[in-house]
C-alpha cells in the first residue's frame, strides 16, 4: 500500500482535491455516523412541543432564518451547503433570493420545507422560525418529521422550476388538484374538491378550466403546467409561498403573464412570497427585500433599492455590471474573473477574495462579520467594517 | 402566400443576378418542413411548418441576432442553413455559391468554413474523449496544418479560447459549463471558419459566465473578421452582439433591422410585446407591460392570415385573412405586419 503511494507521488502530480483511499474510507465511516445520529433525531416520535416552540424576534415576521446550517455529507468530504444564513422574510412581502447556481439557494428553500435530499443532506445547526396560522411559533429546523407533515404544503407552499417534472404525468390535472384538498381539508367528498380545484384553475387565469381539469399533463404547454402548479401551491390559502426559479424555463412574453400572476395572487392570499432566481431583472421587477448569496452565505441583504442603486459587495457590483441590459449600451461586459470556489473545503477568509478587484490588507483575516449599514441593509465586507 | 407576392419576389431575386460580394450568406425563402402524420400509402398528409419562408443577407464580418419564443423555428433555421437538416424549399448561397443542391461530399469540403456552436456544452462534447482530441480531431480530418504540428496549433488554440495548456489531456467532465464552452468555441475556431451559427451559446449558463463567453466571442470575432448567426432568446445578451436582429414567430421572419432600430423603434406588435416583456434590473423603472394571451399556436396548424393575430392587440379584419409581407419599411427595416399597410396606402392617397 505504502509502495503504491510512494509511486503515485513520484510519477502523478497530486490533484489538490483528490484523496487517498485510506482518506475516502475514513470520510465515509464517519459520514455513516453522523448521518445516522440526524437521522435518528428526526424520525422521534412523541416528541413535546416545547422543544420546537420558539419565539419571534420581529412581530412583523414571518419566517426567520437564523445561523442556518445545511451540510452534506458527500464521499469526498463535507459539503457546506448553507453556511449560517441569516435573514428574515416580513408578512406581506416578496423577499427575492439571488446568488448563481451552487450558492445554496434552493436549499435553504429546501431546508425551510424540510425537503433537503436525506440521509446526505442534514440541517446541521440554526433555527427556522415560523409563524403559523395557530399563533404558535415553530422552529422548522426542530421539528420532528411526523408534526413537519401539518405545515408543509398546507402553510408553506412550493413552486418548482420544472413544470413538466413536478407534476405526475399518469394522473389528470384535476385528480392532482383534487388530492391536496382532499389531504389538507380532511375532506372526503369528490363533489366539494372538485369545485375547490376548478376555483383554483380559474383564480390562475387559466381559459376553461373544465377542459383543463380533465387533461394529462403533457396536453399542457410549459405556462401552462406553471399555472397548474401555483393552483396547487395556492389551494390551501398558505401564508408563504416559495417560488424556486418559478419562471427559468419559459419564454419571456409567458415569464411576464406568470410574474404578473403571482403579483396578484399575492395581494389576494395576503401572504409573503419567498423568490428564488438568479436573474436580477425579475427580482427588480418582484422583490421589496433582496438578499444575494454567494457560496452558501449570504454577502450582502436590503431592500430592492438599496441592493440595485447602492450595491456595496463586490460581487452584487460584479453581478450587475455582467449582465447585458436592454436599454443600456456597453462595449465591453464587465467579467467577474474566476470561478465559484470548490464547495468542499472552503478557505477560512472571505470566499470571495480570490476573485475580487477591491481587496484590501484586512481581507487576508478570517471570514468577514455582516457590517449593518443602514437599518435594512447589511454586507459582509471588510471595505465598510470600518466606516460603520 | 398568395401568387402575385410570390411573382414579385421571383422577379426579384432574378434581377439581382449577382451573389457574394460583401455579403457572406444569402438566404431566400428557406422552408423546412417536417413530416407528422403519413397516410396508409405513406404520403405525407401533416406536415409541421418549422421554417416557413425565410430571407435574409449577412454581410461579411457582421452578426445577425435571432431571437424568439421556443418553438420559433430558430433552432432548426440555424440548423437547415448548414444543411445539417435537408432544405425543403428556398436556397442558400455561401459567398455567393449557391449551397442548396451541395452533395455530401461537397459540403464536407466546406465544412471548415461553416462552424456550429450548440446550447447545451455538456451533451455536445463526447466524454470518452480527450480536450485536445476534440479540437484537433476535426483539424486532422480536414488537413488544417500538417500531422506533426497539430499538437501545437491546437494548443495555440486552447490558449486564445482562454484555456490552459496543461487542459490538454484532460477530459469534458472536469471542466465547469462555461469552461466546456470554451472547448465548443476553440473547436469551432480551430477551423479557421467563415461563418459559426452560434445556437444559444449562453442561455444554459450562470450569469458571471455568461459575460466571460460573450466577451470571448466578441473578440475572437474581432480578431479573425468571423460572421455570427446568433441565435438566442434573451433580448439583452442579442442587443449586446448583434449588428442586425431578425424576429421570429412561428417559423417566419416577422421584423429585422439594424439593432438600434429594432430595439428603440419596434414596429410590429410582437417585437414590442417581446421587448417589453424583459425585465429590467431597475427597481424604479415600472415599465408598461404589453402582456400577450395564451401561448404560441401550434406549428402544425398556423392560424390563417397573419400568424400573430391570435395574440395580437391590433388585430384587424384583414390580418385573419391574409397573411402580410415582408416589405422593407425604414433602411434596412424590414416588417411584416399590415398595421404599415394602411399608413403606406395613406401615404400614396396623399401623394396621389
Amino acid at each position: 500500500m505504502k509502495f503504491i503511494d510512494k509511486i503515485k507521488e513520484k510519477f502523478f502530480k497530486k490533484d489538490e482535491h483528490s484523496l487517498s483511499v485510506r482518506d475516502e474510507r475514513l470520510i465515509a465511516r464517519n459520514n455513516r455516523r453522523a448521518m445516522k445520529e440526524f437521522e435518528k433525531k428526526k424520525n422521534r416520535k412523541n416528541v413535546p412541543e416545547e422543544e420546537y416552540l420558539s419565539q419571534m424576534k420581529d412581530e412583523n415576521n414571518i419566517v426567520e432564518f437564523e445561523g442556518l446550517k445545511t451540510y452534506f455529507f458527500t464521499d469526498v468530504g463535507t459539503v457546506k451547503a448553507v453556511d449560517g444564513v441569516t435573514f428574515s422574510i416580513p408578512k406581506k412581502s416578496i423577499v427575492g433570493v439571488v446568488g448563481e447556481s451552487g450558492c445554496g439557494k434552493s436549499i435553504t428553500s429546501l431546508s425551510l420545507m424540510r425537503l433537503v435530499q436525506a440521509p446526505q443532506g442534514q440541517i446541521v445547526d440554526g433555527s427556522i422560525r415560523f409563524a403559523a396560522k395557530d399563533g404558535k411559533v415553530y422552529d422548522i429546523a426542530k421539528m420532528p418529521v411526523s408534526e413537519v407533515y401539518k405545515i408543509r404544503g398546507k402553510e408553506i407552499a412550493m413552486i418548482f422550476q420544472e413544470p413538466m417534472t413536478s407534476l405526475n404525468p399518469v394522473f389528470t390535472i384535476g385528480q392532482q388538484l383534487d388530492e391536496v384538498y382532499e389531504l389538507h381539508f380532511n375532506d372526503k367528498d369528490k363533489k366539494k374538491a372538485k369545485e375547490h380545484s376548478l376555483e383554483m384553475l380559474n383564480l390562475v387565469g387559466m381559459a376553461m378550466p373544465e377542459n383543463v381539469y380533465k387533461c394529462y399533463p403533457h396536453e399542457l404547454s410549459g405556462g401552462m403546467r406553471q399555472r397548474v402548479m401555483i393552483a396547487m401551491a395556492l389551494a390551501c390559502d398558505p401564508r408563504l409561498v416559495i417560488a424556486d426559479e418559478p419562471t427559468t424555463a419559459l419564454d419571456v412574453t409567458i415569464q411576464a403573464q406568470i410574474l404578473e400572476l403571482l403579483k396578484n395572487l399575492k395581494e389576494r392570499i395576503d401572504g409573503s412570497i419567498m423568490l428564488i432566481t438568479h436573474d436580477l431583472g425579475v427580482i427588480a421587477e418582484m422583490a421589496d427585500y433582496v438578499v444575494v448569496m454567494y457560496a452558501g452565505r449570504v454577502i450582502e441583504q436590503g431592500t430592492a433599492e438599496e441592493i440595485f442603486l447602492n450595491p456595496l459587495h463586490p460581487y452584487t457590483v460584479g453581478l450587475q455590471k455582467s449582465k447585458p441590459v436592454v436599454n443600456k449600451k456597453v462595449d465591453k461586459l464587465y467579467n467577474i474573473p474566476g470561478n465559484v470556489p470548490n464547495p468542499v473545503n472552503l478557505p477560512d477568509y472571505c470566499y470571495f477574495r480570490e476573485r475580487c478587484d477591491k481587496c484590501v490588507k484586512k481581507c487576508a483575516g478570517k471570514y468577514p462579520e455582516t457590517v449593518w449599514v443602514s437599518p435594512t441593509h447589511c454586507v459582509a465586507c471588510y471595505r465598510y467594517a470600518e466606516r460603520h | 402566400m398568395n401568387e402575385n407576392l410570390k411573382n414579385v419576389q421571383a422577379e426579384t431575386v432574378q434581377s439581382e443576378e449577382s451573389h457574394g460580394g460583401e455579403y457572406i450568406l444569402e438566404v431566400e425563402h428557406l422552408k423546412k418542413y417536417f413530416p407528422l402524420k403519413k397516410s396508409l400509402t405513406g404520403k405525407v398528409q401533416v406536415y409541421v411548418h418549422a421554417v416557413e419562408d425565410v430571407s435574409f443577407k449577412l454581410k461579411r464580418g457582421s452578426v445577425l441576432g435571432i431571437v424568439g419564443e421556443s418553438g420559433c423555428g430558430k433552432t432548426t433555421m440555424g440548423r437547415t442553413l448548414l444543411k445539417l437538416y435537408d432544405i425543403t424549399d428556398g436556397k442558400v448561397y455561401f459567398n455567393g455559391e449557391d449551397i442548396t443542391h451541395y452533395s455530401k461530399s461537397q459540403m464536407r469540403k466546406l465544412r471548415p468554413q461553416l462552424q456550429v456552436i450548440f446550447q447545451d456544452p455538456y451533451s455536445s462534447l463526447s466524454p470518452r474523449m480527450t480536450v485536445g482530441e476534440i479540437i484537433g480531431e476535426a483539424v486532422l480530418q480536414h488537413k488544417i496544418v500538417p500531422k506533426n504540428e497539430i499538437r501545437d496549433y491546437v494548443v495555440k488554440v486552447m490558449e486564445s479560447c482562454g484555456l490552459r495548456p496543461y487542459y490538454y489531456n484532460r477530459y469534458p467532465h472536469e471542466f465547469s459549463g462555461g469552461q466546456r464552452q470554451r472547448i465548443c468555441i476553440a473547436r469551432a475556431v480551430a477551423l479557421n471558419p467563415q461563418l459559426i451559427v452560434c445556437d444559444e451559446p449562453v442561455s444554459a449558463l450562470d450569469v458571471s459566465v455568461q459575460a466571460q463567453i460573450i466577451n470571448l466571442l466578441k473578440n475572437l470575432q474581432e480578431q479573425h473578421g468571423l460572421s455570427y448567426i446568433f441565435i438566442s432568446h434573451d433580448l439583452s445578451v442579442v442587443k449586446h452582439i448583434s449588428n442586425e436582429v431578425g424576429v421570429m414567430y412561428l417559423g417566419s421572419m416577422v421584423e429585422k433591422g439594424p439593432t438600434d432600430k429594432i430595439f428603440d423603434e419596434p414596429l410590429h406588435p410582437y417585437t414590442k410585446a417581446l421587448l417589453s416583456a424583459v425585465p429590467v434590473p431597475d427597481p424604479r423603472s415600472k415599465m408598461n407591460r404589453i402582456i400577450l394571451k395564451g401561448d404560441i399556436p401550434s406549428p402544425a396548424n398556423p392560424p390563417s392570415g397573419c400568424k400573430f393575430h391570435t395574440r395580437c392587440d391590433h388585430c384587424m379584419e384583414i390580418c385573419k385573412t391574409v397573411s402580410p409581407e415582408f416589405i422593407e419599411r425604414g433602411e434596412g427595416h424590414f416588417v411584416a405586419c399590415h398595421l404599415y399597410d394602411e399608413e403606406q396606402k395613406d401615404i400614396e392617397k396623399e401623394q396621389g
